[in-house]
């Protein structure tokens, strides 16, 4: 499956990976753009047209998840279950990290990157579901819930919260930001991989 | 460093990566029973979501237009019209609707969709003193606001209308009604969903009977009572 890398760099992430990883980036900056202008009073007002937004902001949520599924079934699935097994299993070191001591020497993912998979996967389905039931209660009082809009609203903050501390850690973070790398090309420098992720082999 | 002891758990990974996802979808989906009580009180004590986050000055409400772009107002060439089945039509220009007796209100605001303004303060003419200016006549059973918003157009029956509390509101929170709240003149019946309280009101027809409106011609309640209708709460008869 790796391919090969150039000398002192080894592959962090499969192309599956990266593609599910800017689709969910892409859908979502679409439907947070869209969402604003529907949200926000101000830019309400100043780009109107709110039925054409509604539905660009509908049809995208609908792409959103489509594609991500598609990525997922037509993608390397066994793979990304592997992926997903990763995500899922904290190990002691894992916990120690979370606890903020150190050193807690991480595998190819760090506790709290397991932890943003895991709430970034959990807020997919419940914008998602939450998004939907919106559209239907506008058109069925049988899937209307004074709370959906809460719930939708609340996951906005949540996420944009979430976005904030991972772009940080991405972009601007000296230590972290060679990650970035990784999820652009899929190599990192092996170096950094050693020193921020001691237990991953690298081989994967 | 750590204790030594630390590193004496376990050694089986635990499953938390799963348990964190159905935790959260668990909570997200359980909250449509309990959003949004637990938010108004919370909204209630720190003056709403801005106060958490002040970039974002939404003041409780959202903008919901139908059109694909909002009306404008000029106070030179804007006009209101009251006709239909009265005695005496009349046509206000802005200053003339000023000049008219001013109620103050302060009354909540619910829109279908969940969302709630508490402790508006509205400043305008009440609707039943504009009524009796007018004089319906025997006939007239329904009143039809049509917007400057094209095709927006709603109606109450006269009961609902003659309501104390219902208002042709022109000043919002002490200050002229912004275009995106309807400028310069809307309806405001706080018993009454959002959908009900027409904005930017350019034309007012007494009629025989109430007609559907914009959103009850895609299904929504005519009779829009705010915690019984559009499938919430016990539907009652109350007009």
């Amino acid at each position: 499956m790796s391919r090969p890398t150039a000398p002192g760099y080894v592959r962090r992430f499969s192309r599956s990976e990266r593609v599910l990883h800017w689709v969910n980036a892409a859908g979502f900056f679409v439907l947070l753009a869209s969402g604003l202008v529907l949200y926000l009073p101000s830019l309400a007002t100043a780009v109107g047209r709110r039925p054409v937004v509604k539905d660009i902001h509908f049809w995208a949520g609908i792409g959103w998840v489509s594609a991500l599924v598609l990525v997922a079934l037509l993608g390397d699935r066994r793979g990304l279950l592997r992926t997903a097994r990763e995500l899922d299993r904290f190990d002691p070191e894992d916990l120690r990290w979370l606890r903020g001591r150190r050193p807690a020497p991480q595998g190819r993912f760090n506790a709290g990157q397991k932890v943003n998979a895991a709430l970034t996967a959990a807020f997919v389905v419940l914008f998602f579901v939450s998004g939907l039931l919106l559209w239907l209660g506008e058109r069925d009082t049988s899937f209307r819930f004074a709370s959906t809009v809460v719930l939708h609203d609340g996951l906005l903050y949540a996420s944009v919260v979430l976005l904030v501390g991972h772009l940080y850690l991405a972009v601007i973070h000296p230590a972290t930001r060679h990650a970035l790398r990784g999820m652009v090309t899929g190599t990192v420098r092996e170096d950094w991989a050693r020193e921020h992720h001691p237990r991953w082999s690298g081989s994967d | 460093m750590a204790a030594p002891d630390d590193h004496e758990l376990p050694a089986r990974p635990r499953r938390y990566g799963r348990g964190v996802f159905l935790a959260t979808v668990v909570a997200g989906a359980s909250s449509l029973a309990w959003g949004k009580p637990v938010w108004s009180r919370i909204s209630g004590q720190i003056g709403g979501a801005e106060a958490l986050v002040p970039l974002v000055p939404t003041g409780g409400w959202r903008i919901y237009t139908v059109a694909s772009t909002m009306p404008t107002f000029d106070p030179t060439s804007w006009k209101l019209t009251i006709g239909g089945l009265v005695e005496r039509p009349m046509t206000l220009d802005y200053d003339e609707l000023r000049a008219l007796p001013r109620v103050n209100q302060i009354s909540d605001f619910h829109c279908v969709t969940g969302w709630t303004v508490n402790n508006v303060h509205w400043g305008g003419v009440r609707l039943a003193d504009l009524l009796h200016r007018v004089g319906p006549t025997a006939e007239a059973h329904g009143i039809q606001f049509v917007s400057a918003e094209q095709p927006y157009v709603d109606s109450l029956t006269l009961k609902q209308a003659m309501l104390r509390d219902v208002l042709l509101a022109y000043e919002m929170d002490g200050v002229p009604l912004a275009r995106e709240h309807g400028a310069p003149l809307r309806l405001i019946i706080p018993e009454m969903y959002g959908y009900k309280n027409i904005k930017w009101v350019s034309e007012i027809n007494l009629v025989p009977k109430a007609e559907p409106g914009y959103w009850e011609q895609l299904g929504y309640d005519q009779d829009a009572w705010v915690g019984a209708s559009n499938g919430y709460g016990q539907k009652e008869v109350r007009s």
